[in-house]
């Protein structure tokens, strides 16, 4: 954060701390809402059904994740990737990968509760450098669970994957392109 | 043009101090240049510039067109670029779609907003900032912004999170 003039990702949706907290430091800030654009796309009937249907595949990529190549220098993905199936899954990761530039960091949450039927959803908000808000958005099925070594899989195209576990039952992923 | 407001162009010249309203059941397709302030809750289509003046899109409005105005706020739907020389409020229930670049930027719980966001400062003079005492202090922030005694973090992701605390919010 030290050089201004990145540009940062962040797929929580748009919030005032957030993107003060980005630009103060002289920082662009891209936001958009990932998971209601999964909603948009897949909501309409079984959520995770849906994600296998082509068309509807090629509209949520085309409205959520049509960036230019090596865009951004960062990407706050938090825990969106919990809901979206195998095939899908891969291929946003795989768009997520092309959309950084080399050597940016990604942030990604996974829940590491194994045996929970749903989980809880966030809006995550950057107070400042030490305290994220958290603001409820409901429970969700999660398409899968995660554990350290099928997040290594997932992200075998990144330079390296870096795993916290916390008090939370989460894993905190910092992901280096 | 659909629709327009009945006013003869001659007066468009004349200084206003009010503020002109397109109501619900108008729409406009076309360029607008205001020299007041203007308030949209119909629709509109092409390019809004009101440079020294403020935009209100109500709620009912529904405006696809590259804006530049001092200031915007937007409560109803806006898909298009915005430059504004002072701020942008983006209220709760409004949906924004479109790159920002404004001096500051206020976004309420609620708002949906796709787009990215170019915080411009203005520019101080150097011999200002140099005669200033408090020259080496952080930039002037917006509204509801955050403590100007963060010091820089080395990358985005390290600037993240660790989670830890308990329910709604998590400290490092």
């Amino acid at each position: 954060m030290e050089r201004p003039g990145l540009t940062l990702l962040d797929l929580a949706g748009a919030s005032q701390s957030t993107v003060a907290f980005v630009t103060n430091y002289g920082h662009r800030i891209y936001s958009d809402d990932l998971l209601l654009q999964m909603d948009r796309c897949f909501g309409d009937g079984d959520f995770y059904e849906n994600q296998a249907d082509a068309q509807k595949v090629a509209q949520f990529l085309d409205s959520a994740l049509d960036y230019p190549a090596q865009h951004f220098d960062g990407a706050l993905v938090w825990d969106t990737l919990e809901f979206l199936t195998g095939p899908l899954l891969e291929t946003v990761v795989r768009r997520l990968h092309h959309m950084l530039r080399p050597g940016a960091y990604l942030l990604a949450l996974f829940h590491s509760e194994e045996r929970a039927e749903t989980i809880p959803t966030y809006s995550y908000r950057i107070s400042d450098r030490k305290t994220i808000t958290l603001g409820p958005r409901g429970r969700r099925r999660p398409a899968q669970f995660f554990n350290n070594r099928s997040l290594e899989k997932l992200f075998k195209d990144f330079e390296s994957v870096k795993f916290f576990l916390t008090r939370d039952h989460l894993r905190e992923v910092i992901v280096r392109r | 043009m659909s629709t327009v407001p009945n006013r003869p162009t001659e007066s468009f010249d004349a200084p206003r101090t009010g503020n002109a309203v397109l109501g619900k059941s108008v729409v406009v397709k076309g360029q607008i240049l205001s020299r007041e302030d203007l308030t949209i809750d119909g629709e509109v289509e092409g390019t809004i510039e009101m440079q020294e003046h403020r935009l209100t899109i109500g709620p009912n409005g529904k405006v696809r067109a590259s804006v530049k105005a001092r200031e915007v706020i937007v409560l109803g739907t806006l898909h298009g670029n915005v430059e504004t020389g002072d701020r942008i409020d983006i209220r709760k229930e409004a949906r924004l779609v479109g790159d920002i670049r404004t001096a500051r930027i206020m976004i309420e719980d609620g708002a949906y907003f796709k787009g990215n966001v170019d915080i411009v400062r203005a520019e101080v003079p150097k011999a200002a900032v140099a005669s200033t005492p408090s020259a080496a202090a952080p930039r002037p922030q917006g509204p509801g912004t955050v403590s100007p005694a963060i010091s820089p973090a080395t990358s985005p992701a390290a600037a993240g999170p660790a989670m830890a605390a308990g329910a709604g919010e998590i400290k490092r």
